[in-house]
């Protein structure tokens, strides 16, 4: 089963196991992970799932669309030209990534 | 204004994405008194957006995607009360009455109590087969319903039925839009932009009716099997989306005495004429800033905006409520954004080419910048959302030089 390791602005972590298709805002929104809004729906129109993804999976990644470039040009959070993407557009599984280790932002909105 | 006391009863009616925002930034903001959060609908509460998109998609998500997670109520001990509808309030002595039994004592209420969809007064429209999205409930039937459709009729060119016609082409079906208006989505967009979606569902394949309104349904056994526009026109379809627009739920304030005009009526922060009650996001009819009028949105933007606005005004801010409304559509592979608010006599100024399918219509209002409306042009809409916010504007002749970027002019614009 896909996983997602949210490394939290406070310092604990969570570990989420995923069903296949979902997403890292997804899989934060269902579980509770505090720091994670996804205000929009997964829309990819708010960057309240604002995350930076920890060095080795970025390789993996999807590439980022226009609208979410636009997104993480407004995101709380300073954004790091390598690391940040919106937990919304990472899918796990299916193709998908099949384990990725996030951090949490201090702030989202 | 005093701060209240961080210690009040409040109840939130209604439990979607406004009840649920001002639940949640309560608590953020500090308030440590007793939070009820009531909802109508058996579920957790869900976010909506997606219910008329992904939900919808072939291959698409079934799951609702909670607003929150489950624990994150109990943790934060808010009092979620699903499947409840509230019944009536009793301002005198400050209690809302459940219809299970229960009465709930408040010290400050908001209603959120949305608003529920219309529905044509013509004959069949309570026939089998007859679909209208707003619930989680109707969703799923009308996933259900779109697996098996071969033929879809949609009463209503509004975002839910546009939403609804592209995920019906995508399964495959054929599909029929009626609406009553010269353009779809007449009432929230410009002619230039409306202009443009009608051609892009056109193009992929639906029958768009324009000009014509449903006079009956049609059915047989209970069933629908189509309907017959006012022009006399007969449509067969095994599956009717009903999207004509929705009416504001103010039953609950109206008999309780509040004023309500389209909405509860509130002022510029939130509040109706009783001191201790609020109301927020689609029931609520509030004075706006962008236009100098009373107006009442439906959107996911104004509803968590409202809510955490109203959150701030009970810990005891009193600062008027004027975020910029946004709002965005996907239809296919169509991408719609509206920043701002739009009205009838506003000045159109078109940035980019329509033929290239990615463009804006810059809306003017006594030349300054009240609106944007974007195609595929999501560079514009953040944009506008930031120009709109600070209150900068081009010169709609700016708009003119084919060079003219959006972007471009507030990155200078915030520079300066």
């Amino acid at each position: 089963m896909p996983k997602v390791i949210f490394h939290r602005a406070g310092g604990a972590t969570d570990v989420v196991d995923v069903d296949a298709g979902s997403n890292v805002m997804r899989a934060a929104v269902q579980n509770g992970v505090d720091g994670i809004v996804g205000e929009c729906g997964g829309q990819a129109m708010c960057a309240t799932c604002h995350v930076y993804v920890r060095e080795p999976h970025l390789d993996a990644l999807p590439a980022i669309s226009e609208d979410e470039e636009e997104m993480l040009e407004c995101t709380a959070a300073p954004r790091d030209e390598r690391r940040s993407r919106l937990g919304c557009q990472l899918t796990l599984g299916a193709g998908g990534l099949e384990e990725v280790e996030v951090d949490v932002p201090a702030t989202q909105i | 204004m005093c701060p209240r006391p961080r210690s009040e009863r409040v109840v939130v009616i209604g439990a979607g994405h406004a009840g649920v925002q001002v639940a949640d930034a309560l608590r953020a903001g500090g308030h440590d008194g007793p939070i009820s959060l009531v909802g109508d609908e058996p579920v957790l509460p869900y976010q909506r957006p997606p219910l008329s998109k992904e939900h919808l998609a072939p291959g698409g998500t079934p799951a609702p995607l909670p607003l929150r997670a489950e624990r994150f109520f109990t943790d934060r001990r808010i009092d979620l009360r699903t499947g409840v509808t509230a019944t009536a309030l009793d301002r005198a002595s400050r209690t809302v009455l459940l219809q299970d039994g229960a009465a709930l004592p408040y010290d400050v209420l908001v209603l959120a109590t949305g608003a529920a969809n219309r529905m044509p007064a013509v004959p069949g429209a309570d026939l089998a087969g007859i679909h209208a999205l707003r619930t989680l409930a109707d969703a799923q039937a009308l996933r259900a319903g779109l697996s098996r459709a071969r033929s879809v009729l949609v009463v209503g060119a509004g975002f839910v039925g546009l939403e609804v016609a592209a995920a019906a082409r995508a399964h495959g079906s054929a599909v029929t839009v009626l609406e009553a208006a010269d353009r779809p989505l007449a009432r929230a967009l410009s002619r230039e932009a409306a202009c443009h979606v009608a051609e892009v569902h056109r193009r992929t394949g639906t029958d768009l009716r324009l000009g014509e309104a449903v006079a009956a349904f049609t059915g047989r056994r209970g069933r629908v099997t189509g309907a017959v526009s006012g022009a006399g026109s007969e449509y067969r379809a095994d599956l009717v989306l009903v999207g004509t627009g929705v009416v504001p739920r103010t039953a609950l304030a109206a008999a309780a005495g509040l004023p309500v005009a389209d909405g509860i009526v509130v002022d510029e922060g939130l509040r109706t004429p009783d001191p201790a009650i609020y109301a927020v996001g689609d029931c609520a009819s509030h004075p706006s800033v962008h236009t100098g009028t009373r107006i009442r949105l439906e959107s996911v933007q104004n509803a968590t905006d409202q809510g955490r606005h109203v959150a701030a005004v009970i810990l005891g801010d009193a600062r008027p409520y004027t975020e910029v409304p946004w709002f965005w559509s996907h239809q296919g592979a169509l991408k719609l954004q509206i920043a701002g608010v739009r009205l009838p006599d506003d000045e159109n100024v078109l940035c980019g080419d329509p033929a290239t399918g990615r463009f804006s219509v810059c809306c003017f209002r006594d030349g300054r910048l009240v609106a944007v409306e974007s195609l595929n042009r999501p560079a514009d809409h953040m944009a506008a959302r930031r120009l709109l916010a600070a209150g900068r504007s081009p010169e709609p002749g700016q708009l003119r030089d084919p060079a003219f970027c959006l972007k471009e002019f507030d990155r200078e614009q915030a520079v300066a």
